[in-house]
């Protein structure tokens, strides 16, 4: 036996071993949980992944760089499950090309909306400025947004955490939200979550209804390509 | 499995490069995911292509299983919020509600942009 438990718990923690399966275990509870309540959007699996590792971290006293550097490889797929978006697109290209037009148009007042509104409700609340510039491009997928923020100087760890909340209550909000205002086209919801919470709201969708789904991920593509051109403008329009 | 995976990492690796190489505002995943697509539009027409991964589904059942677990990718950069605690208690609720405020606002204006476009195109023939 060891003598030492310590020693193990040492050794352990640093290696990206246990943060792995840390990650993919919580997850995994948390979306047969999600599957169990028939998807309901307040078991959200994201949410529920985050606060229970969060929790477990500060339990141990483990800092997040120590636990990063183990779910960094989680993290990493992000990129190519962006350049996996291709294929649902592809075997949707006919539904896709007949609402072009409405996708380009809601694309665009959607990424203005997206941006403009956090800008703005965060300058009426006085938030300083560091905080600002950081909320602006949450509503692109993580990858991106922490690119966007790293080149205005803000702080791309709080981008990274406004930008999962943002998704998070993107995807807990749509369904009722939509149902509620009697809206049934499912291309017009998917695209509209796509837009407003990036993946974890295309995930959402994708359990929601299969077009959906496609329309959000369309949608998530689009906009993280709008979004970083527009967030360097719209930041020197509207911050003082 | 493995060349399927390759490709989509190589249409990645190509963004990246030609994103970083020209300084495009751009992000390397998103030219990554133009590049895919080309190909597989490209395959319908030149039979030359359906070969390796592009062959009988491969690279679109690797997408499939990607795409079905995109969830679990944001919960690394998620769990970050275990640093911003101080930031959070003090400036969390407004966060918070400014957040929730911008996804309702946006779920709206873009929901009914795409009705209100879709509706004067198809010009009351009656479309679904």
């Amino acid at each position: 036996m060891n003598e030492n438990p310590f020693s193990l718990w040492v050794y352990l923690a640093q290696s990206p071993l246990l943060w792995l399966t840390v990650t993919l275990s919580v997850y995994a509870v948390a979306d047969a949980v999600s599957l169990a309540t028939r998807r309901h959007p307040l078991a959200n699996p994201v949410l529920h992944s985050i606060w229970i590792i969060g929790a477990f971290l500060l339990v141990t006293g483990t800092s997040y760089t120590t636990y990063f550097s183990g779910a960094q490889f989680v993290h990493f797929l992000l990129g190519p499950a962006t350049v996996a978006l291709a294929v649902p697109l592809y075997e949707n290209r006919k539904v896709v090309a007949a609402a072009i037009l409405p996708m380009l148009v809601a694309l665009v007042v959607g990424s203005v909306a997206a941006i403009v509104s956090v800008v703005a409700l965060a300058e009426i609340a006085g938030l300083p400025r560091v905080v600002i510039l950081s909320l602006a491009p949450k509503s692109v997928t993580a990858g991106v947004a922490m690119g966007i923020s790293e080149s205005l100087h803000a702080d791309p760890s709080l981008t990274a955490v406004s930008t999962v909340l943002t998704g998070i209550m993107g995807a807990i909000i749509v369904t009722p939200l939509m149902n509620r205002a009697g809206i049934n086209d499912f291309r017009a919801r998917g695209f509209a979550v796509g837009i407003a919470a990036h993946g974890i709201g295309t995930a959402r969708a994708f359990q929601v209804d299969a077009v959906a789904g496609v329309f959000s991920g369309i949608a998530m593509g689009l906009n993280a390509l709008v979004t970083s051109l527009l967030v360097p403008l719209a930041v020197t329009l509207l911050i003082r | 499995m493995i060349a399927s995976l390759s490709l989509i990492l190589l249409c990645q690796l190509i963004g990246e490069v030609i994103v970083r190489g020209l300084n495009w505002p751009m992000p390397g995943p998103v030219l990554g995911l133009m590049f895919l697509l080309l190909l597989l539009l490209a395959r319908d027409r030149f039979a030359l292509l359906a070969s390796g991964p592009l062959r009988d589904g491969g690279v679109e059942n690797a997408s499939r299983v990607l795409l079905a677990n995109l969830s679990l990718m944001f919960v690394p950069a998620g769990v970050g919020v275990v640093q911003k605690l101080d930031l959070l208690a003090e400036h969390g609720i407004a966060i918070i509600v400014i957040l929730a405020l911008s996804v309702v606002i946006t779920l709206l204006a873009t929901v009914a942009t795409f009705l209100l476009v879709s509706r004067f195109m198809s010009g009351g023939e009656g479309a679904s």
